[in-house]
């Protein structure tokens, strides 16, 4: 009963999205709230029933119903229970069920928002309504999970192994929250749109959804990113593959819609390109969802494709994309932008900073699609690491130096001379950090140095600038303290992010550099030397588990002077269902670092016994890559806990931002 | 399941590196490091996006040998790409050559960048630029528009006019 349950429960909720869409536009047009707010009323109910629908597969998982579809494809009795839940966003079906229930979610979140201007929210949430009914459509006609099978199996086909992993159970929700938290800003940039004006105001109002996305998927692609880190067992950790470009993308976009939404709120200047980044960063969402599920591009991660119902999904991206952008090219061209900053400001530093976004967003999409755009004249052709390499690296690079001057312009004309002198020693410690690395790391490598030397910079710039916040040295230390807890948060969360974008490029630089990679066919007893340290096989033993069966090695890993660091206990697992054989990485964690093992498939030797292709890597400082996004989304949730973003948002001021030709 | 995704799974499964599976390597470094670098550049054509230096594939094995035995009887790096391109295509390749095609890729970011730049230079040189002098049907407006005021409010009348300015 419960699936059955749950499909009635998604039906309703399309139908009240519908709902929430008409009532919303209605009352809107004839300037009634009580129509809109029956269009609330019907967004939180969208949100009860995609919840219960959710929970209704989640129960179908957990409970071994077989006799639903989605739960025999995907999950299998003897899965652990968290791998049955997470099971439940694993297919096609299931992530789409996600990505409805955070869309409605949102829009529940955005009907009970209290600081928005009735005109702005009623449109909001009818565009909100809008996206819902759409998604829920797909879901309910296209995507079903719940459909019964009239002959159910005894057992489930269980989920593929290399997603039973606790930071992938993790990373799919973490993920759609972030994708799914920009279409209310989408919203929020076509009801501007519709109700003529774009000003500081909106822009405010716009800023914590923004930052609420944008650290959710902060923290999304870092999970992913770790999960492939230690899971796909080859010690790299971004493969600019098309569904991890696709996630990139509009996180480019939200990061310079956080940049640009500043200008905005502070200057009234660029409301037509804050805009166009607030409809451009979910539209790459959608695209981004689109090449996941539709399987036209070649992938890695590609777990969950369909190439018939990608073709849905295309035409909601078109339709929704379509309007949107129809709708700015007729209404952008009237939004004035009379702010007048000088060619060294803060404006221009972050308008230098939406260049560069933009260019590198460019730079992953025309890589993403180009075996799409060649194909459509009929040849064929590739991009990989290396296009992406040095053409992100280049524009990125760039874009680096300039950052940490940024902060410490003035608005409208700032002084280039005091900032270069307040970054003197900023700019002395990442030549210091840059000429130690050149000097001690072996081998040589001028341009990892220069690029570590780089990750300092930021690091030292950022701090240069939260001291000189507090004045830090120049006043009395307890001056410095109180400046410190009368600073507004947003400001600490800006610092926090860019102190941890450095950190993510020195430990990049650094992994990517240095990295040491060894492997050998050992037998127990063999050994393997890796870097300074030395890889010895003691055996190999069985070891299975809830699901698979396993071969784990033991090997005991000593240093330079003979001392034993740990013992690496890599497995070949062999899963029960599908017979699928896959390779668990043993990690030996240092403060920075890991030594980093796996275990090959079980070989014969000449004499008749048995040997084992062992691999380490020394992957130096590579916690920095993962640490370094996690400060990011800390600074983002900081940022978002700052309280003028909840107190009147509302107030009107001068700026003669971006409003509407007076003639109108 | 779909044979996609079997074809995923599978493509994931094999794709567990082992070009530095010893049993393969030449025996000069040199020479061996340059294979290296082409297995990097190549893409294993089974394995959804992945190089040869990191599959386990048959397909990249045998590639692999094949890079090997060039790169061990002397060829250049050039010599070998065009023997794969000239096997498998374009595609087969990491890192798009440099044809008029794909130089529209690679120089399309420098582009949108350099775009941007020349739009906010050109927004200084625009705010930066003087204002236009009156013109006479202007200038006439004005006489009009300050009579005006000071027939009704003559005291506060030079007060607006500098607020007039300011804005």
């Amino acid at each position: 009963m419960t699936a059955e349950l749950g499909a009635f429960s998604l039906v309703l909720a399309l139908c009240l999205s519908l709902a929430q869409a008409g009532l919303s536009f209605a009352g809107r047009a004839r300037r009634d709230a009580t129509l809109t707010g029956a269009a609330e009323g019907a967004a939180l109910g969208a949100f009860l029933g995609v919840a219960i629908g959710f929970a209704a597969l989640i129960w179908a998982f957990v409970t071994s119903d077989f006799s639903v579809a989605n739960a025999a494809q995907n999950s299998h009795t003897a899965k652990p229970l968290i791998y049955k839940i997470a099971g439940a966003w694993g297919s096609h079906e299931g992530s789409i069920v996600l990505w409805c229930f955070a869309l409605t979610a949102y829009g529940a979140a955005l009907a009970l928002a209290r600081t928005l201007p009735w005109g702005l929210k009623a449109l909001a949430v009818a565009v909100q309504g809008t996206l819902g009914a759409l998604f829920i459509a797909y879901l309910v006609f296209a995507s079903n999970p719940l459909t019964r099978l009239i002959d159910p199996p005894a057992e489930g086909n269980s989920l593929n192994p290399l997603l039973q992993d606790p930071a992938l159970a993790a990373h799919p929700p973490f993920l759609y929250a972030g994708y799914v938290g920009l279409s209310v800003v989408f919203s929020l940039a076509i009801a501007a749109l519709i109700e003529g004006r774009v000003d500081a105001a909106w822009a405010r109002w716009v800023r914590p959804w923004t930052l609420a996305a944008w650290s959710l998927l902060t923290v999304g692609i870092t999970l992913g990113s770790f999960w492939s880190y230690y899971v796909l067992g080859w010690g790299g950790w971004w493969f600019w593959d098309p569904v991890e470009n696709a996630s990139l993308m509009p996180w480019l976009m939200a990061t310079a819609l956080l940049h640009s939404a500043v200008v905005t709120e502070k200057r009234g200047a660029l409301a037509a390109w804050t805009v166009f980044l607030a409809i451009a960063a979910f539209t790459l969402s959608m695209l981004g969802a689109f090449l996941v599920r539709s399987g036209v591009l070649t992938s890695v991660h590609a777990f969950a494709v369909d190439p018939r119902r990608g073709l849905l999904l295309l035409a909601i991206l078109a339709v929704t994309a379509g309007s949107a952008f129809s709708l700015f090219a007729w209404r952008a061209a009237s939004l004035k932008d009379r702010a007048v900053f000088a060619p060294i400001s803060r404006e221009s530093a972050l308008v230098l900073n939406n260049i560069f976004l933009a260019a590198v967003t460019s730079a992953v999409l025309a890589g993403t699609l180009w075996p799409l755009i060649l194909e459509a004249f009929g040849r064929q052709g590739g991009v990989g690491a290396p296009y992406y390499n040095l053409v992100v690296g280049v524009l990125a690079a760039t874009a680096f130096v300039i950052l940490p001057a940024g902060p410490l312009l003035a608005w409208k004309r700032g002084d280039a001379l005091g900032a270069i002198q307040r970054l003197a020693a900023a700019a002395t410690a990442a030549l210091a950090a840059g000429l130690l690395v050149y000097a001690v790391a072996a081998p040589r490598q001028a341009l990892g140095a220069a690029l570590v030397g780089l990750g300092a910079w930021l690091v030292a710039g950022s701090l240069a600038e939260a001291a000189e916040r507090i004045r830090l040295a120049r006043v009395p230390f307890a001056e410095s303290r109180r400046r410190f807890a009368a600073l507004p948060r947003g400001t600490w969360g800006m610092s926090l992010a860019h102190l941890g974008l450095g950190i993510f490029v020195m430990g990049a630089a650094f992994e990517t550099g240095w990295r040491v990679e060894a492997a050998a066919v050992l037998s127990p007893g063999g050994n393997l030397g890796l870097g300074g340290y030395h890889l010895r096989l003691q055996g190999v033993g069985d070891a299975p588990g809830p699901n698979y069966d396993a071969e784990q090695g033991r090997i005991v890993i000593t240093n330079a002077r003979g001392a034993p660091v740990c013992v690496a206990r890599p497995e070949r697992r062999t899963y029960d269902v599908g017979g699928q054989s896959i390779a668990k990485v043993a990690l030996c964690m240092g403060p920075l670092s890991d030594l980093y093992v796996t275990l090959g498939e079980r070989r014969a030797t000449v004499g008749g016994g048995s040997a084992w292709l062992v691999r380490g890597f020394l992957n130096p400082w590579v916690r920095l890559i993962f640490l370094g996004p996690l400060l990011m989304a800390a600074g983002g949730a900081l940022s978002l806990s700052d309280r003028r973003l909840r107190i009147a948002a509302g107030v009107r001021r001068g700026v003669a931002a971006g409003q509407w030709a007076a003639a109108r | 399941m779909s044979w996609r995704r079997w074809a995923a799974v599978a493509g994931a499964v094999l794709c567990l590196a082992a070009a530095a599976d010893p049993g393969e390597r030449l025996a000069d470094p040199a020479r061996e490091a340059r294979a290296r670098s082409l297995f990097r550049e190549t893409r294993c054509l089974v394995c959804q996006g992945e190089s040869i230096d990191e599959s386990d594939a048959a397909l990249a094995a045998d590639l692999r040998r094949a890079i090997r035995e060039r790169v061990g009887a002397g060829q250049s790096d050039d010599e070998v790409r065009a023997f794969l391109v000239a096997r498998y295509g374009d595609f087969v390749l990491f890192r798009p050559r440099l044809t008029l095609t794909n130089a529209l890729l690679w120089s399309a970011p420098f582009v949108v960048a350099l775009a941007g730049l020349g739009l906010l230079i050109a927004r200084h040189r625009g705010a930066s630029e003087p204002a236009a002098p009156l013109s006479p049907a202007e200038e006439a407006r004005l006489a009009a528009l300050d009579g005006s005021s000071d027939t009704k409010a003559p005291e506060l009348g030079s007060k607006n006019a500098s607020e007039l300015t300011e804005r």
